[in-house]
């Protein structure tokens, strides 16, 4: 029998090797046997771990680096019976929504958990009528503002430029929920070519920009049948089943309706940022 | 000539903004704009009505086009929209909600 004091360091010891990871308002508790990589995560979402969230997922994580050929194999995600199934080269993972618990194998990188956790998010989001988005978004007076576009189109340039006064919630990839009568970006430590996360604040999304770089600043208006093509070709998503397709195309048409989607073509300065918020 | 009957297929999710029919695949999630022929059939596509008489009655009246024309060019949109499993197409009345191995 164990005593009280070994019983409370076993405790710790499981405390140890547990993290909980919240972005957008959804915690993903991490368990796993490796302090190594715990602590690489701890690193890589510092500002986005949670001290006390009971967590709505839980996952049981293994590393291992046998048996996964590479980073760039496709990705793989399916739902049968209940479960949702995640497989790419460098991990293969389940998740029962149902249960709230899955498991994850994958090689001990960031990069790969990062993958695994953004492909949740979108399915948990794709119920909820929201999305992940190819955006970089900030937060000024406020209000949150989306940056789209294509690699190239400036989501890095746009961000690198934004005042003190504006909160970078990411570089990359927007976390887009719906609220009550309207849309909220949340922070994400999903980043791009800046590699630095998101504050991890969010606030009502006040307008959709598509990027344009050009030899002036003007914002025009996007037709909503234009927008809601831009949208739906900017909005992550991997999932192999009719339901969730069926699910994030109307939550494209929902936003359009009732968020403001414009073009800004911008000349890569500061100025840029006085059309904004 | 049998005639052809038209349904939606349940596999797509549709929505018409700003006078355009947009159409995603919820296979592989292909988003595809429908012209005004195209959003016609679509939009008639009930699995009653034979094509013969969409065409007589909604694609003749909107496009100056002889009615054997017209029916020809419609029953080659409609395979088309079929082989990209937009629409279902059958030589009986399609029942709602049947499968899409009804169409071909």
């Amino acid at each position: 029998m164990l005593t009280e004091t070994a019983k409370t360091e076993t405790e710790r010891e499981v405390d140890r090797l547990s993290l909980v990871i919240e972005i957008g308002g959804t915690p993903v508790r991490v368990n796993t046997t490796d302090a190594d990589f715990l602590g690489m995560l701890q690193d890589h979402y510092a500002g986005f771990v949670a001290e006390s969230s009971p967590p709505e997922i839980e996952f049981e994580v293994e590393t291992a680096n046998a048996g996964f050929v590479s980073m760039d194999s496709d990705v793989h995600v399916t739902h049968q019976r209940g479960r949702w199934s995640l497989r790419r080269g460098d991990f293969q993972a389940e998740w029962e929504p149902a249960s709230r618990t899955g498991s994850i194998r994958l090689s001990p990188k960031s990069h790969s958990f990062d993958s695994v956790l953004r492909i949740v998010h979108t399915l948990v989001l794709a119920r909820q009528g929201g999305f992940l988005l190819h955006a970089a978004s900030a937060i000024r007076n406020g209000k949150a503002f989306l940056f789209a576009g294509v690699s190239g189109a400036g989501k890095t340039t746009i961000s690198s430029l934004a005042p003190p006064d504006a909160d970078l919630l990411t570089d990359e990839i927007s976390y887009v929920r719906k609220q009550h009568a309207g849309y909220v970006a949340f922070g994400t430590p999903f980043t791009g070519e800046l590699d630095q996360a998101g504050e991890n604040v969010s606030a009502p999304i006040a307008a959709l920009y598509f990027l344009a770089k050009g030899d002036e600043n003007r914002i025009d208006r996007i037709a909503s049948a234009e927008a809601a093509r831009a949208l739906l070709a900017n909005i992550l998503f991997f999932a192999e089943d009719e339901e969730l397709v069926q699910s994030t195309f109307h939550s494209a048409f929902e936003f359009v309706s009732r968020v403001p989607v414009m073009q800004l073509t911008f000349v890569p300065d500061a100025r840029v940022w006085e059309l904004i918020g | 000539m049998s005639k052809l009957y038209l349904a939606r297929s349940p596999r797509v999710a549709a929505r018409s903004l700003d006078g355009e029919m947009m159409i995603m695949s919820g296979r592989d999630s292909t988003l595809f704009t429908l012209n005004k022929t195209a959003t016609i059939l679509w939009q008639a596509a009930d699995g009653a009505t034979p094509l013969d008489e969409i065409v007589e009655r909604k694609i003749c009246p909107e496009f100056d086009v002889e009615p054997a024309t017209a029916l020809k060019d419609a029953e080659t949109l409609a395979h088309e929209l079929a082989s990209r499993e937009i629409l279902q197409v059958s030589e009986e009345p399609i029942a709602p909600n049947s499968t899409p191995g009804a169409s071909r």
